[in-house]
């Protein structure tokens, strides 16, 4: 926001940004934490009968700096991205600054059928997948009548 | 570098489909544009770059490993494709782009033409 130019020349593109920034100001969400949506990394959240299917979007950060935490149902996945431009270069302008820079942290609760022993986290295209099973004892059985 | 937004674009016809915009940072040095591009869960085949007379293209599909017969709950990313157009301003050398792409995300260099470079003018005392 700091480098923005003075004299946009893009009616649309500036359009584009005050729609967003709209958007992010008033869309939904009364929640003390923030918005709901937009946070980063933003995350999809699937299922099967079998497993509890995470897939968090964490481009351009190190999986091996990523910190994931399966406690009492609650999984909370936090790290840090960095910043990619020179520090203290006056002679660079930042023109589009919308990318996500900083530490974050988000927190999804699972359902109560999960087993936390069997866990497996991936991490590929910049995309960390988790995927849970289900405690055997959760899913549906047929039971045969003697 | 200017963004090309839907009004402005003249292929709907051909694409109709809504994309995702992925969130960019743009940074210009002396020597050229830098762009940054955030782009998960692409795979390095499914990205694809043009640079056509001064128009810039990111395009790019997502592919995540889904397990058979998973149903979504929630859903931030809920389109399978990215999208966006940047027209290059005359400045800039657009048959010298370079891209790199790791971790889903893409690196842009574009550099200005020789002729657009700063040059500094000695200023002779007599």
């Amino acid at each position: 926001m700091l480098y923005r130019t003075f004299f946009p020349r893009d009616l649309f593109g500036e359009l584009d940004r005050l729609q967003r920034q709209l958007q992010q100001s008033y869309d939904l969400s009364p929640s003390i934490r923030g918005s709901l949506r937009g946070g980063f990394p933003a995350m999809n959240v699937g299922g099967t009968p079998q497993s509890v299917e995470i897939y968090a979007f964490v481009p351009g950060v190190d999986p091996a700096t990523l910190d994931v935490q399966l406690e009492k149902g609650v999984l909370t996945l936090a790290g840090e991205r960095k910043a990619e431009r020179p520090e203290g270069d006056t002679r660079t302008t930042i023109h589009i600054d919308e990318r996500y820079a900083g530490r974050f942290r988000r927190v999804v609760t699972l359902p109560d059928d999960i087993d936390a022993e069997k866990v497996q986290a991936r991490c590929r295209d910049g995309v960390l997948h988790i995927s849970i099973q289900r405690k055997a004892a959760a899913q549906p059985r047929r039971i045969s009548i003697q | 570098m200017t963004e090309k937004t839907d009004s402005t674009r003249t292929d709907d016809a051909a694409r109709p489909e809504p994309t995702l915009l992925p969130p960019v940072d743009v940074i210009e040095d002396a020597e050229g544009i830098t762009l940054y591009a955030d782009l998960p869960g692409v795979p390095k085949d499914k990205l694809n770059l043009h640079v056509e007379a001064d128009t810039l293209t990111i395009e790019a599909d997502i592919q995540l490993e889904i397990p058979a017969g998973m149903e979504s709950t929630y859903a931030e990313v809920s389109l399978p494709r990215y999208r966006r157009v940047f027209t290059l301003s005359k400045e800039l050398d657009s048959g010298k782009v370079s891209a790199e792409f790791a971790q889903g995300v893409l690196r842009l260099r574009i550099p200005k033409a020789a002729h657009a470079q700063p040059r500094k003018v000695e200023i002779r005392v007599e």
